[in-house]
């Protein structure tokens, strides 16, 4: 009898732990390797990853979470070893690689299934015809103004228009003061400034450096606007040191009231309130050239997300791709982050936000997002490649001209690697 | 005793002694023990990863390309083509070779000074923490307070402009003309107490009969410096320079945090080069073709360092 027990007993804790065991390996685990963890409010990331993952019962979120650049690194090894994260946060300038190694998979198919409605999504990220990455926070880059230097010179309204911002940004200008108009970080660590600060004049007036998917950079607005900055340079208005300038030394000199008028991120808004609460500044659209009417493109850098190639998970993975550009979560991860939705039904909550956010957001709203180096080729080379030939135009060793047909040469040699 | 059990004997006395090692060879076989896991551990962290980039810069695509195929030197033959390899190689060669001998002259001075009975040893010992400090920061730091030192609106300006040397703002690292200078200017600042230390530890140990024979002889200060400090610390001098002239040709991340090789590819060095093919523009293989090449040059210089250390 007792051994009849025994082995009731013994069945029955097999059985037990045969099924919590068949629980366990039912679980899910989504690795998931983004920037933006760091970069939120402690534990914000994680509480929408604890949301997600009571609403998907069996899937459990790991997030890898570092630097950008350190993530970068470790997505380019990933992808090289095939041991990329199931959910990938990326950057528009890796795309393109990304996609053309196979690390990243198309989201068509995914999304097909799930009767996916695309147009609630701001911008798809496609290469190949592909669908790889969704823009799931935008940072947009307005013009800074300080308004207390903008007074103090006589500008008494925001410059709409490249003659304007040229006239502001001399009246703002006196170097005995160490004062400057306008700041532009060239440096070749990160080539970003191209993209930000120089390329963002061209698709602010409507314009394009690309024809049918291909480099067109020696079209009228690409040199016009090369002809434009370095006329900037010539009067003596852009705060010295260009070349070797990155783009936390232009957010340094607008902080300390050195520069009157820079292009940066939204992001930086609160940084530059913590930096010098004294500095009283303003946004505006970046101006465009004289009479352009049109939508203006407002360049931007975006928390990108896609699914890796090589997970054994995608259904789960992209359950947390939808979960995250849904209205509502979209809404509450941006106004976490002081960016701008990826979903356009989202309605982002800047009430406790800076009141520029508001601001901002009208001028997001009636623009368009324009950033044409997201999904080329090998990106930042390309940026570099053009920051390298506009310093020889700044250096004096080339016209305008010269340095938008050398840069074309270059791209294209690039885009057909 | 059957002729089947003499057999079973012998043949297990054949396995026993084939499974025992003879005395000789054990002995012969210990020090191999000894020697395996630092010899496996080589392999892995070294050879390995060798072998691998040695792999990769025969490959079209490597990392990049899942059939990634084997294309000889084609990579040697692009990046042996391209200017601005050759343009880094120039001023990889004037980075290391001006940055190894100011290394040497200030930190032989310091260290003259330092060792010095004239010098009060309060004021030694304060010199000594001063000098010292440069080591203490990491590249970044260095970066960063020479950033800020050589910025157009930075104190070397204002001083230089201040004693009427300079007109104008000096634009140090983002001038063609004047950013490698700049460049290897902050590497010295970085790099000389590595030689103070060594050269004082050296000049300690110089025994002072030594001095006391020369004086005798009717030796001036200039003449027992150039006949016996110098030929004393020469085997020290030798072994660092060697050292620091591979450590100096591999810089990466004080030129990556102060000009990234700009303006106009003018600081551009092996190892940013070598970077950009990689990270940049996804050029593995160009890449790791570019690293063998700093490889085989560091392994020149090992060559002479070993063969020093040998001789003495």
């Amino acid at each position: 009898m007792n051994v009849r027990r025994y082995i009731a007993a013994a069945t029955s804790a097999v059985a037990v732990w045969a099924l919590s065991a068949t629980c366990a390996f039912a679980e899910t685990n989504l690795e998931f390797i983004q920037w933006w963890e760091p970069e939120m409010p402690a534990g914000a990331l994680r509480s929408i990853m604890d949301d997600f993952e009571a609403k998907n019962p069996g899937i459990k979120v790991t997030l890898v979470s570092g630097p950008y650049s350190a993530t970068h690194d470790q997505i380019v090894v990933g992808a090289a070893s095939g041991t990329l994260s199931d959910v990938v946060g990326l950057d528009g300038a890796w795309v393109n690689g990304l996609a053309k190694q196979g690390a990243i998979a198309s989201m068509d198919s995914l999304m097909a299934d799930a009767k996916y409605d695309q147009s609630q999504i701001a911008d798809i990220i496609k290469v190949n015809g592909q669908s790889v990455m969704f823009p799931l926070a935008s940072f947009v880059y307005p013009v800074f103004v300080n308004l207390d230097l903008a007074k103090a010179a006589g500008v008494d309204k925001m410059p709409a228009n490249r003659t304007e911002f040229a006239a502001a940004a001399k009246k703002m200008t006196n170097a005995d003061k160490n004062e400057y108009g306008w700041v532009l970080p060239l440096s070749l660590q990160n080539p970003g400034g191209i993209q930000n600060d120089v390329m963002s004049w061209v698709w602010a007036s409507g314009a394009s450096m690309l024809k049918d998917g291909k480099p067109d950079v020696e079209n009228e607005a690409v040199v016009g606007t090369l002809e434009y900055v370095k006329s900037l340079q010539d009067a003596g208005v852009i705060s010295p040191g260009i070349f070797a300038k990155k783009e936390q030394d232009k957010v340094e000199e607008f902080v300390n009231g050195r520069v009157g008028m820079m292009i940066d991120s939204l992001a930086h808004i609160n940084l530059i309130r913590q930096r010098n609460p004294n500095l009283k500044f303003g946004i505006s659209a970046l101006p465009a050239v004289d009479g352009y009417t049109g939508k203006r493109g407002l360049p931007y850098a975006s928390w990108g997300i896609g699914i890796s190639n090589s997970t054994e998970h995608k259904a789960e993975a992209w359950k947390l791709v939808e979960y995250l550009m849904s209205p509502e979560v979209n809404g509450r991860l941006v106004s976490l982050a002081n960016a701008f939705p990826g979903n356009v039904q989202a309605k982002p909550d800047f009430s406790k936000s800076d009141p520029l956010f508001e601001e901002a957001f009208k001028i997001f709203q009636s623009g368009h997002l324009a950033n044409e180096f997201v999904g080329l080729p090998v990106a930042e080379d390309l940026m570099r490649d053009m920051n390298v030939e506009v310093q020889k135009m700044f250096d004096g060793q080339q016209t305008a001209k010269e340095a938008a047909a050398n840069t074309q040469k270059q791209w294209l040699v690039d885009f057909a690697k | 005793m059957s002729l089947a059990n003499e057999g079973l004997i012998v043949a297990r006395t054949k396995m026993r002694k084939r499974g025992m090692l003879s005395y000789k060879t054990r002995k012969r076989l210990t020090p191999l023990f000894y020697v395996a896991p630092a010899t496996f551990l080589f392999c892995l962290l070294m050879l390995f990863p060798m072998i691998t980039v040695l792999r990769y810069s025969l490959m079209d695509g490597a990392i990049m390309k899942k059939d990634a195929a084997f294309i000889g030197l084609q990579n040697y033959e692009t990046i042996f083509t391209d200017p601005v390899f050759w343009q880094s190689v120039g001023q990889t060669l004037y980075f290391t070779v001006m940055s190894v001998i100011f290394h040497l002259l200030i930190g032989l001075a310091f260290a003259l000074l330092l060792n010095t009975q004239r010098v009060h040893p309060m004021i030694r010992s304060i010199l000594r923490v001063l000098y010292i400090l440069p080591w203490l920061f990491t590249a970044v730091i260095i970066a960063i307070i020479w950033r800020l030192l050589l910025d157009p609106n930075g104190v070397v300006n204002s001083i230089l402009m201040t004693l009427h040397i300079v007109n104008s703002k000096v634009e140090w690292f983002s001038s063609t003309k004047t950013a490698i200078h700049a460049l290897t200017f902050a590497n010295i600042w970085a790099g000389y107490p590595l030689y103070m230390v060594s050269l004082l530890a050296g000049l300690q140990g110089i025994p002072k009969d030594l001095y006391e024979a020369a004086g005798i002889d009717g030796a001036n200060e200039f003449q027992k410096f150039r006949y016996i400090t110098i030929p004393q610390l020469m085997p020290i001098i030798i072994s660092i320079a060697l050292l620091d002239f591979i450590w100096t040709m591999q810089v990466f991340p004080l030129v990556w945090m102060t000009t990234g090789g700009g303006p106009i590819h003018s600081t551009e060095v092996l190892s940013t080069y070598t970077y950009k093919l990689a990270f940049s523009s996804y050029e593995f293989s160009q890449a790791s073709a570019s690293a063998i090449f700093i490889l085989i040059i560091s392994m020149g210089a090992t060559y002479f360092y070993i063969k020093h250390q040998k001789a003495r």
